[in-house]
């Protein structure tokens, strides 16, 4: 089976794989990093939202051997010497979860939206959720968060 | 997803020679389409070659009227690209509403044309500016590039290696997406440039398309009026469970005006 290098979360990780195997299915699998979920498979809901080289991309759209050489972000590698980032602090404080299942995509995606546009508006905010779903339509609070976060995170 | 051969070329040559040797292999660009193709075994290649670390089918230039995109460059890169914005800045905007942000990051100019589906925004664009597609052994109008549902020019082992896009004088563009999926029910294209007005429709039909009445009338007026009252036969446009073919007849006239008046305000503002 081939094999592949890459950084996940700061750290060197190696592994073999199948040519088939997905990006979310080797951080899963293969790293036991569960914080990443698989949500519909089919490219749609944004669950599985990890940062390849800085991007959000869906990673079960995405096979591992492509992220070869790469430098994975996942949502178990954004809080920092135990203190949640701000992203996560801002989806705590204002409860911009309910069930949770999409919400490691959501903060991933949220995280990246940021980093792009540092001051966004609320219409840019749920502009830039398009590819994430939350089936609890819990999207209030989730842009509520990014909103808060976004301060935050400018300084 | 079956199981397949992986290949990871660096080089434009060595990736053509993997396709070649390949049982059945297929080139991957930004996977968006083919990876949801092969879990749902569609396709099932022997051997997938890899495109991503091919450094030559990436960049975009602008130089003597024309915008060169390479085949491996993200819809992400186009719509953030200054040099694009400044061009054909309905064209970076067209760039920036495929898909989702995610998507953008991942998905490819060639990926999207080569897969040429019935929905997707690229094809109108190519089709209504007169783009030329350069493959690694000719150069394809678009007029003859897009060939059918799903279907391309491109011949077995063919790779598109950038498309060339006439910068225009005016153009602007319109789509309805469907509300779940967002991809175009009906998109239309449009543009005036140096050999007249070309109107492209994607979304309708099994694929893209252009009308030949609209443009001639756009040539002698170019304004949403000049088409206000012109229909477009339903018969051979899709009829599913998205739209029926009457609706889309419909959706084109107003899609059409909307386009034009794009166009219109983005030179506007140029």
């Amino acid at each position: 089976m081939p094999e592949l290098t890459m950084t996940v979360n700061g750290k060197q990780v190696t592994g073999s794989v199948e040519g088939r195997t997905l990006l979310v299915q080797f951080l899963r699998d293969s790293l036991a990093l569960t914080g990443t979920h698989v949500g519909c498979d089919t490219s749609q809901c944004g669950a599985c939202v990890v940062h390849v080289d800085g991007k959000p991309v869906k990673s079960c759209t995405m096979l591992a051997l492509q992220a070869d050489g790469r430098d994975v972000l996942t949502i178990e590698g954004l809080a920092k010497g135990g203190e949640l980032h701000p992203m996560q602090e801002a989806f705590r404080e204002n409860h911009g979860l309910q069930c949770g299942f999409c919400t490691p995509g959501m903060v991933m995606a949220s995280v990246a939206l940021v980093q792009e546009n540092p001051d966004p508006s609320e219409e840019e905010v749920r502009h830039g959720l398009e590819g994430n779903l939350c089936r609890c339509t819990g999207y209030q609070n989730i842009v509520k968060s990014i909103l808060s976060a976004a301060k935050v995170m400018r300084g | 997803m079956y199981d397949f051969k992986f290949h990871n070329p660096d080089s434009l040559a060595a990736a053509l020679e993997s396709c070649s040797q390949a049982e059945d292999g297929q080139f991957m660009a930004g996977g968006q389409t083919m990876i949801p193709v092969m879990k749902q075994r569609l396709s099932m290649p022997s051997d997938v070659i890899d495109l991503g670390s091919v450094e030559d089918l990436k960049g975009i230039s602008v130089a003597d009227g024309v915008v060169s995109i390479g085949a491996m460059t993200t819809h992400a890169l186009v719509a953030a690209d200054g040099d694009v914005q400044r061009a054909i800045p309905v064209l970076a905007a067209l760039a920036g509403g495929i898909g989702d942000p995610h998507v953008r990051n991942r998905g490819t100019l060639g990926g999207s044309i080569a897969n040429n589906d019935p929905a997707a925004d690229y094809p109108a664009a190519l089709l209504a500016l007169g783009a030329n597609v350069h493959t690694d052994r000719r150069q394809i109008a678009a007029d003859d590039f897009f060939t059918g549902m799903f279907e391309t020019a491109l011949e077995e082992g063919e790779l598109a290696i950038r498309v060339d896009f006439p910068v225009p004088k005016a153009a602007g563009y319109a789509k309805f997406g469907n509300p779940a999926s967002r991809y175009a029910m009906v998109g239309v294209f449009v543009s005036q440039g140096s050999d007249g007005v070309r109107v492209a429709v994607t979304g309708a039909a099994p694929c893209v398309f252009r009308i030949s009445e609209m443009e001639k009338a756009l040539s002698n007026n170019f304004s949403p009026a000049a088409i206000k009252d012109m229909t477009v036969p339903a018969a051979d446009l899709n009829n599913d469970i998205h739209a029926s073919a009457e609706y889309r007849a419909h959706l084109i006239g107003v899609m059409a005006a909307r386009a034009v008046g794009d166009a219109i305000l983005r030179e506007g503002a140029a």
